[in-house]
């Protein structure tokens, strides 16, 4: 970055001669060191996944989430600061229930998105204060099933059309990625933190836009991602966090909710399979390279 | 035109007389709600040895008239706790706008707490009968008392089952068996026959408890003009809440009524003095 020492990077509110905002890219330098973060969105549901570096043995395996609920059908990832990370989600918790107080119904996961992606992006304004250090993956979700409307004690005509369009349908599964200057784009796939590079690599062999990939094989995919992306020489340990949201017919019910224990596991032994299959396939193929280079 | 905008929007003066400030005045204390509106009529429950059965009909009466006839007033809250509500209708619908959001923030602490710990605790029916028993309370005496009568079912911190009552008084109570409004008249009795103390309930199946609620729930149709045929029933176990929110009553007698006379408009016939003894006696032999 030539521009470094310029004064132009002293304050989020004043752009560079070339139309930079510093402040927020130093935000980006930040999400970068953080722990790579993963969504998979498939037709049955959406998958979070986190991989949580163990930054000291003293710490209670399985404790410090970094993946939070909000309202009952939305999930919140992120990679980066964790304190920003955590007044990211109250304030995303407010918003939803903000929302639940106007509309009496729960917020769509492309609502929330939209209110935090504002949210993110008021922090490059000022100058009293700094951007959010984080990338969030927001995941949710919307029931396809007629909403009840909180309160509702009734259902109405038990004839007619109720206000309905036949074939119409609503609601599915969602994934948004907030970045520190609050740009938000949907995605089929997300990934952010270290081994973002990695992980995006991954997610695009995968066919997310077609309906081939089942939320269990999404799973096993996530976990094995984020074993691909893990950095084993510069970070020892991880923890493998991982959530999943399916449709109200799926094993979560519309509700966002940690993987079990079993599934979690079985994908787990799954990836480290995978990735010891990879390298004995490399060692192969570097053998055989010896072998010609002798030749 | 008068320029004044005190003046603007109202009646204007040279047409129609000063205005009566009078009018605006009221006399008396602040009064906040008097009465119920549009009414729920009894929610009855009764425990057994595994769990709780609650039963509220599907009726929302405006004054006498049965105004709607399609609205579920038993709540489950958190999936293993089920709350019952008599009384008015839009104060119910508060009130389960404000449980919602109780549960969703209970959930978040419970995830906070089940990472910590291993094992958070969840807010039980016994927890959330004491909140609503506060909160009624604390309604009546700011004289805004929230016109319900509530049954809380599910289990307490032993894992035993619970029921409790809360009014708009805040007055709470908990028993083996429990009917508000009407019930507390016509369906408590009849429950208190087959179980009158803790220890009864224990020895109760659930299909005996059931049954009796499902009785229950006639003789409140038979004699309660403000009741529907059609009800929810909800059972709470160990295993969570099962609520069914279409049940209907089934094999009615109103054989009992065509020896009732005096009410409405049918005639009566009238009796001799010898007549009415020999009536009498045909029916109280």
């Amino acid at each position: 970055m030539t521009s470094i020492g310029t004064g132009y990077d002293l304050a989020n509110s004043i752009f560079s001669p070339d139309g930079r905002n510093f402040q927020v890219e130093y935000a980006l330098k930040a999400v970068e060191n953080g722990g790579t973060s993963i969504g998979i969105r498939c037709k049955e549901g959406v998958v979070l996944a986190v991989e949580k570096i163990i930054t000291s043995k003293l710490l209670k395996p399985g404790a410090n989430k970094r993946i939070a609920t909000v309202d009952r059908h939305i999930g919140i990832a992120f990679s980066g600061m964790i304190p920003d990370g955590r007044h990211f989600i109250d304030r995303a918790r407010d918003e939803a229930r903000a929302w639940r107080d106007t509309f009496k119904t729960p917020i769509t996961t492309a609502d929330l998105a939209s209110r935090m992606g504002g949210y993110m992006q008021a922090y490059t304004l000022y100058q009293s204060v700094r951007p959010f250090g984080i990338t969030t993956i927001i995941a949710g979700y919307d029931s396809p099933e007629d909403e009840r409307v909180d309160g509702e004690v009734g259902r109405g005509p038990s004839c007619g059309a109720g206000g309905k369009v036949a074939g119409k349908t609503h609601g599915g599964p969602y994934l948004y990625m907030i970045e520190p200057s609050g740009l938000y784009w949907g995605y089929y796939g997300a990934a952010t933190g270290k081994g973002r590079q990695a992980a995006k690599a991954e997610l695009e062999k995968l066919d997310l836009q077609g309906d081939s990939l089942t939320l269990e094989q999404a799973v096993k995919e996530a976990a094995r991602i984020i074993y691909v992306a893990h950095d084993d020489s510069k970070d020892k340990d991880f923890e493998l966090e991982m959530t999943w949201i399916s449709g109200p017919d799926g094993p979560t019910k519309g509700l966002h909710q940690e993987v079990p224990k079993a599934l979690r596991e079985e994908a787990e032994r799954l990836a480290k399979k995978a990735l010891e299959d990879d390298d004995e396939e490399e060692a192969k193929e570097e053998k055989k390279d010896d072998d010609k280079m002798e030749e | 035109m008068d320029h004044r905008p005190q003046a603007w929007g109202r009646p204007r003066d040279d047409v129609f007389g000063p205005y009566d400030p009078s009018y605006l005045q009221t006399t008396g204390p602040k009064t906040a709600t008097q009465q119920p509106i549009v009414t729920g009529t009894s929610v009855i429950a009764i425990k057994f040895k595994d769990g709780v059965v609650m039963a509220a009909d599907n009726l929302a009466s405006y004054g006498s008239l049965a105004r709607f006839t399609d609205v579920k007033r038993l709540h489950p809250f958190l999936g293993h706790t089920i709350v019952g509500f008599g009384g008015d209708v839009s104060d119910m619908q508060y009130l389960t706008r404000h449980l919602n959001e109780l549960a969703i923030d209970e959930a978040y602490d419970h995830e906070a707490a089940s990472a910590q710990s291993g094992g958070g605790s969840h807010l039980n029916a016994a927890n959330l009968h004491k909140y609503l028993s506060k909160l009624m309370y604390r309604r009546r005496n700011s004289f805004d008392p929230l016109w319900n009568a509530i049954l809380v079912a599910g289990f307490d911190s032993q894992g035993k089952p619970f029921l409790g009552s809360v009014d708009l008084r805040g007055t709470a109570f908990t028993s083996p068996s429990l009917a508000t409004g009407f019930g507390a008249m016509l369906a408590q009795p009849i429950m208190r026959k087959y179980a009158a103390t803790e220890g009864d309930t224990e020895n109760m199946t659930r299909d005996e408890a059931v049954r009796v609620v499902k009785e229950c729930m006639k003789v409140l149709f038979y004699r309660d003009a403000r009741s529907l045929d059609r009800y929810s029933l909800a059972v709470v176990t160990k295993d969570g809440v099962e609520l069914s929110e279409d049940e209907q009553l089934e094999q009615q007698s109103w054989a009992f009524a065509e020896r009732i006379r005096g009410y409405g408009t049918q005639t009566v016939p009238s009796l001799s003095g010898s007549e009415t003894i020999s009536a009498l006696l045909a029916l109280y032999p």
